[in-house]
């Protein structure tokens, strides 16, 4: 059984050689980025915006209890059943409590990352519920068994090809290479799910304490349709999705698109508060939101990547990331995966077994730059790598770090090293780029410049000797 | 003025025509310059390893020697952020948090040296060329270098600036590329085939460390395209 | 100890530590503003919109052609009547779906169709087999080329996304400016007895999750007509 860190990197040695898979994200990452900074140009002050969002989330976070009790004080004045889920195993039992209790049969999904999280797609079907993602990525992913691979495009790994073969094999479709035909034939089959599921289950994007409201924001209809028609729903949130004012949703939402999508705004933002109320014509009868924690109170705990709680889950980062550009979505078996899984995945999951996603960067500083609500997002790898090393310490290597601070920062032991060098550089290439190089994680695909015929600290000190004076 | 120097050890081993070319370029502006003999390293790979204890006595001599210079200059963007970002945060709360700051206030890339502090643009160089540039990650978000390089290219004779589609990471990374070398080649390709794709027989860089990383496998490939240092360039009369 | 109780616990515990401000490494450098954004101050970073009516309207026009929104200014019951019968006949209209109101029951009593009424409960079925969906609602939006309704502006929450086509019926005054205009309006319309469902739809139904290419109608409807009387 692999550990994660070695399924990693044997992951991302094959990505990494896989051209087309290379070339299918660049392309579909590439008209994002188009778009992306059309759409981000027409803000007058973005940076304003940025700072702005920060700073709602930053007070959203900094007084969780408070927002939370305000937030379930509101949705229960209308009718809503609010539940608190500490651990990911609650989460689901209260989620098949309520199934069970309803008699319920069919479930249809919205998308929604936190019910990846905790695994609720395989705890419902063991349980014998039929249950069916609704939003086209999540479904084809879903036919594939296969997780996301990427928290806003989780079929972006996929060509049209792929996808026809996909619903020929499943759905006994026709294949067909175009892709509004391929939209058409999974609209026909998800149809009829919405109309008769007993139950709709949702993720929210954002939680409205003042109004007691959570909010949804999507682009194909699937989440409206699921929240509109069957007599149950139920929305499962994390708890740092609040924000304080229904009006900061103003900024978040036209930010969210802007950076998730490249769109001004996608095509439904919708808050929902409560079941259907007196003299509405519809909408469920029970309302049920459910909380989780699920170790986020421990990334709270953490007052320097505290900020990590601010995410809106956007996929932002994930697409400037060019280590994500490179070994793919499924390559981190995580949730979240991006330059944000990388953040708060060792909070979540653990540090030591997790710790290698914070080391698998080059910490470019992309995911920072693109971030809309600012979080440190490449300094809290380097803080991941502190915490993990000072937790447990690699014998190996604090013992270099050790020798070379001791080495390099005096100058006679300095030249001493330097000499030697030297002297096995002269046999380096017998060995180079075969396993017998101690360079060989440099040598096996690039060259090694050799150390040069005078230094600068030699041409320094020949400098300053004056002329007949040895180097 | 005087200048500090700080020459880091790769530079001081591999690139040194780097740091003349510095040498030559502040001489000839008048100023006299200093290199510290005894300082090569400014801590930043023990630092971004996680080792911040094995850190600290690398930089806290590096403190100690430059406490009395006027001003730094450091032939490495990724060495300048070290110095200006990451250093007060590695010592904040120890009695070196104060000269850290200080450190970090008087501390500058090259290019940002010659523009922004000198106001220099125009050294008088010759370069005849087409050149593409590439910006090392940490001079261009951590110390905000963008501008500066391309002022004082502009104003070389002869030379001829493409830029790439857009600025990517090259994949070095310090430790990174050991750690991980199959991203760290994957990210280089991209960023070479980038670099091809504008047509220009140099790729230029305020940050050797990137350039040793493309150039390693330029060379690796058989390509014919160099790499050179914004210095080297500037230093050609 | 409920699990509420422990999960609030936890959060006490946890923020007794200060975390540094926003878009910062060092701790303890002053707490950020707190409170609500003046709509003014959030419009100078938004994407700018004019003040007037006729800027807002140009505005709401471009955003809507964007989107593939049909977008009609009329000036008269009559061409409202006129335009209506014509997508009526054009998409051979069989039974439409509709909510009281001044201008949804005008348009139902013109087009002399079969309807499927939402306001007193409806059959599913009976919506599914609807043409189109026919709405009033609370505002158009400039800045976005939005239509906000809720479950009583537009009869309910699935009129409005069910059927393939969705007719909004607005009036000219019902134009806002931006986003902060159109959440003050909620709140000044219902704050006193929020509505269980509020949405801003911005265009039909889309989808990119194929290559990420643009396909219209995903789920929702693939048609959105904006009426403007």
């Amino acid at each position: 059984m692999k550990t994660p860190a070695a399924q990693f990197k044997v992951q991302a040695t094959a990505l990494t050689q896989d051209l087309r898979h290379r070339q299918l994200i660049q392309t579909a990452l590439g008209k994002y980025e188009v778009v992306r900074d059309r759409t981000k140009a027409a803000f007058q002050d973005w940076p304003a915006a940025r700072q702005a969002a920060a700073e709602i989330k930053w007070e959203a976070v900094n007084h969780l209890d408070a927002h939370l009790v305000q937030l379930v004080r509101n949705l229960e004045a209308r009718g809503t059943k609010v539940h608190w889920a500490s651990t990911a195993q609650q989460a689901r039992d209260i989620i098949l409590g309520i199934i069970r209790e309803k008699k319920a049969r069919s479930i249809v999904k919205s998308k929604a990352m936190t019910s990846e999280e905790i695994h609720l797609n395989e705890a419902l079907e063991e349980a014998g519920f039929e249950v069916v993602e609704s939003d086209l990525g999540e479904f084809i992913v879903q036919l594939r068994k296969e997780p996301p691979y990427h928290i806003v495009f989780p079929a972006m790994h996929l060509s049209r090809g792929d996808i026809s073969e996909l619903f020929t094999r499943e759905l006994g479709s026709a294949p067909t290479q175009n892709p509004e035909e391929l939209t058409m034939i999974a609209r026909r089959v998800l149809r009829q799910k919405y109309i008769t599921a007993d139950v709709g289950f949702t993720g929210a994007n954002f939680a409205i304490a003042e109004t007691g409201m959570i909010s949804i924001t999507e682009n194909e209809g699937n989440a409206r349709l699921t929240a509109a028609l069957p007599k149950v729903m139920i929305t499962l949130l994390g708890i740092e999705k609040i924000l304080p004012r229904l009006e900061d949703l103003a900024l978040f939402l036209p930010m969210l698109a802007t950076i998730g999508t490249g769109q001004p705004l996608t095509c439904y933002n919708s808050m929902y508060g409560g079941p259907r109320q007196p003299r509405e014509p519809d909408g469920p009868e029970e309302f049920h939101v459910v909380l989780l924690d699920n170790r986020r109170t421990e990334l709270l705990a953490d007052p320097e990547q505290r900020d990590a709680l601010h995410c809106i889950r956007c996929g932002g980062c994930l697409n400037v990331c060019p280590i994500f550009k490179n070994v793919g979505g499924h390559t981190y078996h995580t949730t979240y995966s991006g330059p944000i899984g990388s953040v708060i995945t060792p909070h979540l999951r653990g540090l030591q077994d997790w710790k290698h996603l914070s080391f698998a960067s080059s910490l470019c500083g992309a995911c920072t730059e693109t971030c809309p609500v600012k979080i440190n997002l490449h300094h809290h790898l380097l803080h991941n790598r502190r915490n993990a090393s000072k937790q447990k310490p690699s014998f190996f290597e604090r013992t270099a770090f050790t020798v070379f601070s001791g080495i390099i920062n005096r100058p006679r032991l300095y030249q001493c090293a330097k000499i030697l060098g030297r002297f096995f550089q002269r046999f380096h290439g017998l060995v180079k780029g075969t396993r017998l190089d101690p360079a060989y994680a440099w040598t096996q695909s690039r060259e090694l410049p050799p150390i040069a015929p005078q230094t600068f600290k030699e041409y320094w000190r020949s400098r300053n000797a004056g002329p007949g004076s040895p180097s | 003025m005087i200048v500090t120097l700080f020459i880091p050890c790769f530079v001081d081993l591999m690139f040194p025509q780097v740091g003349i070319s510095m040498v030559q370029i502040l001489e000839r502006l008048g100023h006299r310059v200093e290199c510290p003999e005894e300082i090569a390293c400014c801590g930043q790979p023990a630092y971004n390893s996680g080792y911040w204890d094995e850190a600290r006595p690398v930089a806290a001599k590096v403190i100690e020697r430059l406490k009395d210079s006027e001003v730094v200059v450091i032939a490495s963007g990724s060495c300048g952020a070290m110095i200006h970002v990451f250093y007060p945060e590695l010592f904040a709360g120890t009695p070196l948090a104060d000269a850290a700051k200080e450190l970090a206030g008087k501390c500058f890339e090259f290019s940002d040296f010659l523009v922004t502090k000198l106001g220099q643009t125009n050294l008088g160089a010759r370069f005849p060329a087409k050149v593409t540039f590439h910006d090392g990650c940490h001079g261009l978000r951590e110390l905000r270098t963008y501008q500066q390089p391309r002022r004082l290219l502009a104003e070389v004779k002869g030379l001829e600036l493409v830029e790439m589609k857009e600025k990517v990471c090259c994949g070095f990374g310090g430790t990174f590329a050991a750690k991980f070398p199959m991203i760290s080649t994957a990210m280089g390709d991209v960023r070479c085939t980038m670099a091809k794709d504008t047509g220009a027989e140099y790729i230029v860089s305020n940050d050797s460390s990137c350039l040793m990383h493309i150039q390693g496998l330029l060379d690796r490939q058989g390509s014919r395209m160099k790499t050179i240092h914004l210095a080297e360039i500037l230093a050609r009369t | 100890m409920s699990e509420k109780e422990n999960v609030l616990g936890r959060i006490r515990e946890a923020l007794r530590m200060k975390a540094p401000p926003p878009g910062s490494d060092h701790v303890g450098v002053g707490e950020p503003h707190h409170a609500s954004i003046p709509p003014a101050q959030m419009r100078r970073w938004l994407p700018e919109v004019g003040s007037t009516f006729d800027h807002q309207l140009v505005a709401f026009r471009k955003s809507a052609a964007e989107l593939k929104v049909d977008f009609h200014l009329l000036d008269s019951p009559t061409e409202l009547a006129g335009l209506l019968l014509g997508l009526r006949d054009a998409e051979a209209w069989s039974k439409i779906g509709v909510h009281a109101g001044e201008l949804t029951d005008f348009a139902a009593a013109k087009l002399g169709l079969p309807v499927c009424r939402t306001e007193s409960g409806y059959e599913v079925a009976d919506l599914e087999n609807c043409s189109a969906g026919i709405t009033e609602c609370d505002a158009l939006v400039a800045q976005t080329g939005s239509v906000l309704l809720t479950a009583r502006s537009g009869g309910g929450r699935a009129l409005s996304v069910l059927p393939p086509h969705h007719v909004v019926l607005a009036k000219r005054e019902q134009l806002v400016a931006d986003l902060p205009e159109a959440f003050a309006l909620i709140k000044t319309k219902y704050a006193a007895n929020y509505p269980s469902f509020i949405s801003f739809i911005t265009g039909p139904s889309r989808t990119g999750d194929i290559e990420r290419i643009l396909v219209l109608g995903a789920h929702g409807p693939k048609k959105l007509t904006i009426c403007c009387l």
